[in-house]
């Protein structure tokens, strides 16, 4: 077993349970001993762009530090807004001056040293599981369900962070495929869905959404899979009526189902697909 | 007769152009306003000054900028950081004109709430509209 420690992030403990169910199934299944940080707290979720604002870096640097105290050198994250906003402040406060300010700040029995990285599930999945070693991993295959995979912002920019290459991303649509499912061309896969003025600024939101839902639809998928739980509220929540009403999972309850984990939502959407070694449907319409 | 044409490099060096870039890191006269960040904004449509018009402000040290609503709608996406052909990252001085209209007590900021919301949006909201 391999410790890991992890970082939930609120979201994970309320509306994205499921992402994280599935996660901690699959990972443990992979060798993994996660090890969820103690008395973490929110990172802030958006990271704060400015030169002078420190104070915005305590959130993450408080997780940081109990990942140094727990002996360890990296942390996981699930959330794509958690994984953006950690590792930028992590890389922001390694600055010695930085580092000192904040710690006067945080005034802890133990100064934050830094060095701790962020790696985000997909990354791991990729660099160090290997892609290779999934199928082996699977009980019940995805068998040919067409997804079109949602990136979003936080996962692809900015480069110095980004998972994948942040114009032609391809590692979820990697594990994806070794999961059994079938990637769909997905031209607004990259396109922000509006993130947070979804709370002041809906109308924008349900535009954006409207053309993401179409593009994925236009590609012919049966279900979008992201690993943000603010892209998940937003494109079920604040889709358009006349948008098509695709269903939205995290990779990580696909990833766990596919691995054996109860997950009613996929099985039902799993009714009526082909079995393997029968043609895959040419999608469009249902 | 036409009237003379002050080319003087002097007047691009103003006091508030130097806020903006002490506050953001980003050096906005290395932005040759190409527009390349406009056309890939997927909120251009939606502000009252496209990304390379509020970036343009900021060079003339025009404080007029202060008062438009294009970085309240700005998502901080980064589209525009990761193509700009200057590597410029406009979304860093979107959020430098934030938090000077914040702490000038001028926002413009969305004032309405779109329920329901997700936690997690609520957090990101409350980030970027305080100061
Ligand atoms: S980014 Fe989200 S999910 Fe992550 S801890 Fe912060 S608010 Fe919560
Ligand atoms: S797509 Fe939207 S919510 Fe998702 S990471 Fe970007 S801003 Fe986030
Ligand atoms: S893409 Fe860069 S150089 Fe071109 S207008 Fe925008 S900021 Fe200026
Ligand atoms: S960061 Fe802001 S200005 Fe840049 S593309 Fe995104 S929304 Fe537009």
């Amino acid at each position: 077993m391999k410790r890991l420690a992890y970082f939930p992030g609120c979201a994970m403990k309320d509306q994205a349970r499921p992402d994280e169910a599935g996660t901690l199934h699959a990972l443990a299944l992979l060798g993994y001993e996660i090890a969820e940080i103690p008395r973490w707290n929110c990172c802030g979720t958006v990271y704060s762009l400015a030169q002078d604002d420190l104070m915005r870096h305590v959130g993450p640097v408080r997780n940081l530090l109990r990942v140094q105290g727990m002996g360890e050198k990296r942390v996981l994250a699930l959330c794509a807004m958690c994984y953006g906003t950690l590792a930028r402040s992590a890389r922001f406060v390694q600055e010695p001056e930085r580092l000192a300010r904040i710690n006067a700040f945080l005034d802890t029995e133990e100064d934050f040293r830094g060095g701790i990285g962020v790696v985000h599930l997909l990354t791991l999945l990729r660099d160090e599981v290997g892609y290779e070693k999934l199928p082996s991993h699977v009980k019940q295959s995805l068998n040919g369900l067409k997804v079109a995979t949602y990136y979003g912002c936080m996962l692809l920019r900015p480069r110095e962070f980004a998972v994948d290459d942040p114009d032609r991303p391809e590692v979820m649509e990697r594990v994806l495929e070794a999961l059994g499912a079938v990637p769909v061309p997905f031209p607004e896969r990259t396109e922000c869905c509006g993130a947070y003025l979804t709370v002041g600024r809906k109308d924008i939101v349900e535009e954006r959404v409207g053309r993401i839902l179409r593009s994925a639809r236009g590609g012919g998928a049966d279900l979008v899979v992201t690993t943000c739980p603010l892209c998940q509220f937003n494109l079920t929540e604040r889709r358009p009526p006349e948008a098509p009403p695709l269903p939205v999972l995290y990779l990580g309850q696909v990833l766990g189902w596919a691995f054996g984990a109860d997950e009613p939502t996929i099985a039902a959407l799993l009714v009526g697909q082909p079995t393997p070694g029968e043609p895959v449907s040419s999608g469009g319409a249902r | 007769m036409a009237s003379e044409l002050d080319l003087s490099r002097d007047r691009l060096d103003a006091p508030f152009a130097r806020r903006v870039e002490e506050l953001s890191g980003e050096n906005p006269y290395a932005c040759y306003q190409c527009g390349k960040c406009s056309a890939g904004c997927p909120f251009a449509d939606y502000m009252d000054a496209l990304p390379n018009q509020v970036l343009r402000l900021v060079q003339l040290g025009d404080e007029s900028a202060l008062a438009l609503s294009a970085p309240w709608v700005c998502a901080s996406c980064l589209a525009c950081a990761v193509r700009c052909p200057k590597g410029v990252d406009i979304a860093k001085t979107m959020e430098a004109l934030r938090i000077l209209a914040l702490r000038k007590g001028i926002s413009p900021a969305p004032a309405g709430i779109d329920r329901p919301y997700p936690q997690i949006a609520l957090v990101g909201a409350y980030r970027k509209l305080t100061p």
